[in-house]
């Protein structure tokens, strides 16, 4: 597995590269959420244990990195969706800045709402 | 001191096959002068030993391709003062090939790729039928044209993030030379040609990281060609074609 | 063309399918995340709490519904999208990979099924 970009297509390779490692972090951490919210099962008492959690600075802070995460997998996937659907345009490759950019606008919007 | 005010350039080259090392030699520097220059220079006046390819050297017939400071060239058609860092260059072979020795690679899995993908066009018609009526502004011979100037160089697919990570992985260049026969409305076998490049380590195993379309000296976009497979394939099976 | 015709339909049916699956589940996902998002965002504003949350979905077929077509979508878009990185990060292909992912999704399924009956029921 080579991981230098030295000599790769510079915005496109770290496209596929933000995209593939935001998808194996959420693959990871699906099944952790589905365990988290499976807890109501036992009534919204253990729920509330759980989300007690959830106050934790450290906790919101993982929270943050979980939407930048998912923000930077979905514009990621939109911009492969476009290359592939789309009709072929050099602007396409611009699409890799715009995946950027609206990433970043969720996670600021998340952290604001947060506070 | 800047860089194009030396006299002289040093150049690493690769010496051996799998196993080798980089080797110095001081190359006196010129005016206008390309990568293929210094090369040549270097086995004609320095090192009779060394081993590399080119032909046309005017940028026609891509045997000179070969890996330039960590980006594969042509090196004919590389000017020195563009790629050389603090006055040096490093040459290896082209990536994800075999080295035959020194800046040598063997081609012969990029053209068996090349086979495997379809890339021979297959007649339906004989002398006795009609010559068959190309519209020239047609969808299907735009998208043939914009992608038939491949001349097999392989700096596509020495770029590719996929040959490197499945070497079964037909590749760029062999997905683009299919692409422009899936569009020929003369070619004879479309079904079979949809069969061999959508199966395993064939179109679908591209994620657009687009290496081959950055790196392409003749400016093609197998990413975009590719792309089409991926569609074309898409609309067989849904019709219960492929 | 020299390429034994048979099997390469199969396989070239079945690549081109997971492909389909991919870019469709992503095209679902892309809705469920930004409708789940504005959930969240919203849910945080008012104050989490089990009582809250519970009180809001709770019984409602929409909900279920929603959340339901959520967990299907990653169901199937998480263990072909691990594919393609085992395939070129692992190097494992094959059979044995391809079932292990197939109850790699029902088990993702399953799981995704009972947290929306827990939280929705």
């Amino acid at each position: 597995m080579k991981l230098r970009p030295r000599d790769r297509a510079r915005s496109s390779w770290w496209a596929y590269a933000v995209h593939r490692i935001s998808g194996v972090a959420l693959a990871l951490f699906l099944p952790v959420h589905f365990w988290a919210l499976g807890q109501a099962l036992a009534g919204p008492a253990a729920l509330d244990h759980f989300l007690r959690w959830t106050d934790d600075p450290l906790f919101k802070l993982g929270e943050w990195g979980l939407v930048v995460l998912l923000a930077a997998h979905l514009t990621g996937g939109l911009r492969v969706l476009a290359l592939e659907i789309l009709p072929w345009r050099g602007w396409q490759k611009n699409f890799t800045a715009l995946a950027a950019g609206a990433t970043l606008l969720v996670a600021v919007l998340f952290v604001l709402d947060g506070r | 001191m800047k860089a194009r005010e030396r006299t002289t350039l040093a150049v690493d080259i690769w010496r051996g096959g799998v196993h080798g090392r980089l080797q110095r030699y001081d190359v006196p520097r010129s005016g206008s002068q390309t990568v293929l220059d210094v090369v040549t220079h270097i086995q004609r006046r320095l090192d009779p030993t060394l081993a590399y390819r080119y032909a046309c050297r005017v940028g026609m017939c891509g045997s000179c391709a070969m890996t330039v400071n960590g980006v594969a060239r042509w090196t004919c058609r590389t000017h020195v003062d563009k790629v050389a860092v603090d006055g040096g260059l490093e040459l290896r072979p082209l990536a994800n090939l075999p080295v035959i020795r020194d800046l040598v690679c063997d081609m012969g899995e990029f053209f068996d790729k090349w086979a495997a993908a379809g890339g021979r066009f297959e007649s339906r018609r004989t002398r006795r039928d009609a010559v068959m009526r190309v519209a020239p502004d047609s969808p299907a011979r735009r998208a043939v044209d914009a992608a038939i100037e491949c001349i097999g160089c392989a700096v596509c697919y020495a770029s590719c993030d996929i040959v490197t990570a499945r070497p079964d992985y037909l590749g760029p260049a062999a997905l683009n030379r299919a692409w422009t026969l899936v569009n020929d409305v003369r070619d004879g076998a479309p079904r079979a040609r949809l069969a061999a490049v959508a199966g395993d380590a064939g179109c679908h195993a591209c994620h657009t990281q687009a290496g081959c379309t950055e790196r392409c000296p003749k400016g093609l976009a197998p990413t975009a060609s590719i792309a089409g497979l991926k569609r074309a394939a898409t609309r067989a099976l849904l019709r219960g074609e492929l | 063309m020299s390429v034994p015709a048979l099997q390469s339909d199969a396989t070239a049916r079945r690549e081109t399918a997971l492909w389909l699956a991919q870019r469709a589940s992503a095209v679902v996902l892309a809705v469920c995340v930004v409708v789940h998002l504005a959930t969240i965002f919203h849910a945080v504003r008012q104050g989490l709490s089990a009582e809250a949350i519970l009180g809001r979905v709770r019984g409602e077929p929409g909900w279920a519904v929603f959340y339901g077509v959520f967990v299907a979508a990653a169901a199937v878009h998480a263990p072909i999208g691990l594919r393609a990185v085992l395939a070129e990060w692992g190097g494992r292909r094959g059979r044995g990979v391809d079932r292990a992912l197939i109850l790699l999704a029902a088990a993702l399924a399953a799981f995704g099924g009972r947290a929306v009956w827990a939280v929705i029921g």
